[in-house]
């Protein structure tokens, strides 16, 4: 729930003061008022405000000069003139000295409430916008991935050290388990930050198509090349690319990324020209690549150019501590995604999620976030939200053993919050009476979620 | 047992009284009185606005209550201000004991309409609820069609419900919680 509306209203008659601070109220706002202007500038400087309703008529400081002042110490703060003395003049004078808006007392009811929510409605969306273009930048900084297990920190050091270098970069791990995400965290930590991050999955293209993607074609290479197109490597220059599954790169591909590497120029696909590149190269993949060398399907002097620096990332079922971290992470993401409000997850879908063993990674932990945000009808993730196949784990392993009051607690916050607070129906459901149940809201402290 | 208690303020007629009172019955779990009524709050009268301070008529509201008394809802005749607005429908302390709304701005013929009984019980029934709704700390809602919608003018009080929305719903269920504890 967002924090009300902060309002400070500016009277020297408390009659007015007292009945726009019970309106604002009752409207859901937090007004705060003062009775001069001076004090006012004394709360503009201590305390953050939303809205200054200030009278434009008060002994000493009127509200022109008040308003001056409080502009001074806060440019963006809106100032609403109040006044019963309308004129024209003082209208002009206000708006040009940049009140907000101007309104002579007693108001029109729709007329205040309106300029008001257009006011914080505005800056909600001013707040949102600054929020999502913060967001757009640390989405893929390091820092920002969940990973409070050791074997993450120690990732987390190795991506801080080589991110500003270029040296190419192997990321090894299972299905799920990120890769991509560490690549676009050293893409975004490092000097190549504002220029393009370009992702290639090596296994998703046939090879010819891959030979294209990569390195572009002219005009006429091939039947269907009906003009030129630059390859994603020319896209990149300046950045980064991403060869995600590398591993099932065929060996006369390896040929030709290895030769750009070397000589970091590429030749168009049925060009004759070389275009200089400056890419730096990082390369991912859940196979042994490795073994891969031994038994010949990969360039072991390929494998050496890509795997100047490896980062291995563990299986989620190795940093089973992450796992409340993700899923909260990925609770608030869907939440927004789906416009939902859910509060989190409780204990024993907690408890399960780190007992299960996680096949596909972070990936399936998403996936499984998501499907509970969507099918759930409670407040708070359950249990009963989960597949199927992650619930029957449970079964054969068992959940941690818990207090019997911790138990009824939940047991009852989930009843009330189900038969929204009403206690008759609530009781009747727990097959207790309304003094009990009335007990037990006091002694647990239970309020509505 | 707790009542919620009505107190008819000048000549109020018996219908508007009755249907509220079995309105507020479905709503609010409490018994419901009718007080006796008290003459119209002249000592509320502005000369200059020629309307009644709502906030006087409150003060005055409260000293009816009865130890049994969780609310007292005070229901006048007469056109109410707030010193900040042209008018109000009604006026609630926000978490107290005393409301009052008025029937004279509900009227259709205040609008230059013709009288229609029926839609002067509707309004009468939502306010009351409005103004109740603040006393037990309820503030406005954004949802239009929730009672706690605050009407800006007559029509936004014709088009919200005559109930609590979902929301608002859950919080006065605790609310009512709280109230029996203390």
């Amino acid at each position: 729930m967002k924090p009300p509306a902060r309002i400070l209203i500016v009277d020297d008659e408390a009659i007015m003061r007292d009945s726009l601070n019970d309106w604002l109220m009752e409207d859901g706002y937090e007004p705060v008022t003062v009775e001069d202007g001076q004090k006012a500038i004394d709360m503009v400087r201590s305390q953050s405000f939303n809205v200054v309703l200030c009278d434009l008529k008060m002994p000493g400081m009127d509200g022109i000069e008040t308003m001056s002042k409080i502009r001074e110490i806060n440019k963006d703060l809106p100032v609403i003139i109040i006044t019963a003395y309308a004129t024209v003049n003082t209208a002009v004078e206000s708006m040009k000295k940049g009140a907000y808006d101007y309104i002579v007392k007693p108001f029109d009811p729709e007329e205040v409430s309106h300029i008001i929510r257009k006011i914080i409605s505005h800056q909600q969306l001013l707040q949102e916008n600054i929020i999502l273009r913060q967001e757009l930048k640390r989405v893929y900084q390091f820092r920002d991935i969940v990973g409070k297990n050791y074997k993450m920190q120690e990732i987390f050091e190795l991506i801080r050290t080589v991110a500003d270098s270029d040296a190419s970069v192997l990321i090894l791990g299972e299905s799920g388990t990120g890769k991509e995400l560490i690549a676009r965290a050293i893409h975004y930590s490092s000097r190549r930050a504002e220029k393009p991050f370009v992702s290639v999955s090596c296994s998703a293209l046939p090879e010819s198509l891959l030979e294209s993607e990569l390195f572009g074609y002219e005009k006429g290479a091939f039947t269907g090349a009906v003009r030129d197109k630059p390859g994603r490597f020319e896209e990149a220059n300046g950045g980064t690319l991403f060869l995600d599954e590398v591993g099932e790169m065929k060996p006369e591909t390896q040929l030709h990324l290895l030769r750009v590497l070397q000589e970091r120029e590429i030749r168009r696909l049925g060009g004759t020209g070389v275009i200089k590149v400056d890419v730096r190269i990082i390369a991912a993949t859940n196979k042994d690549l490795e073994r891969a060398v031994k038994e010949g399907s990969f360039r072991e002097d390929l494998y050496y150019r890509l795997n100047v620096v490896t980062v291995q990332l563990p299986p989620l079922r190795e940093r089973e501590d992450d796992i409340p971290l993700l899923a909260e992470r990925f609770l608030m993401k869907y939440n927004i995604k789906n416009n939902r409000n859910l509060e989190g997850i409780s204990p024993k879908a907690i408890a399960l999620l780190v007992q299960y063993d996680w096949p596909g990674n972070v990936r399936e932990l998403e996936n499984v976030i998501e499907r509970a945000v969507v099918i759930t009808k409670h407040t708070i993730i359950q249990l009963e939200d989960l597949p199927p196949h992650i619930q029957s784990f449970q079964e054969s392993k068992g959940v941690r053993p818990r207090k019997l009051k911790e138990v009824e607690k939940e047991h009852i916050q989930h009843t009330l919050e189900e038969n929204k607070w009403n206690v008759s129906k609530t009781s009747k459901v727990l097959g207790i009476d309304r003094s009990t149940l009335y007990k037990k809201i006091r002694n647990y402290g239970l309020s509505p979620s | 047992m707790k009542y919620i208690d009505i107190l008819p303020m000048g000549s109020i007629k018996p219908d508007i009284l009755d249907i509220l009172s079995q309105h507020l019955a479905k709503l609010f779990p409490y018994g419901i009185r009718t007080l006796k009524p008290l003459k119209e709050p002249i000592y509320a009268f502005n000369f200059i606005r020629n309307q009644y301070f709502s906030s006087k008529i409150l003060s005055e509201i409260v000293n009816h209550a009865s130890s049994e008394t969780v609310k007292i809802l005070g229901v006048v005749d007469v056109d109410l201000y707030i010193p900040i607005f042209c008018f109000v429908f009604g006026e609630a302390q926000l978490r107290g004991k005393a409301a009052v709304i008025s029937l004279h701005r509900l009227r259709p013929e205040f609008y230059g309409l013709e009288p229609n009984r029926e839609l002067l019980r509707e309004r009468v029934i939502k306010e009351s609820i409005h103004e109740l709704g603040h006393n037990f700390g309820l503030t406005h809602c954004l949802d239009e069609n929730c009672v706690m919608y605050f009407s800006h003018s007559i029509w936004h009080t014709d088009a919200k419900k005559s109930c609590f929305c979902e929301e608002c719903h859950r919080i006065i269920n605790h609310r009512f919680v709280l109230q029996e504890e203390a």
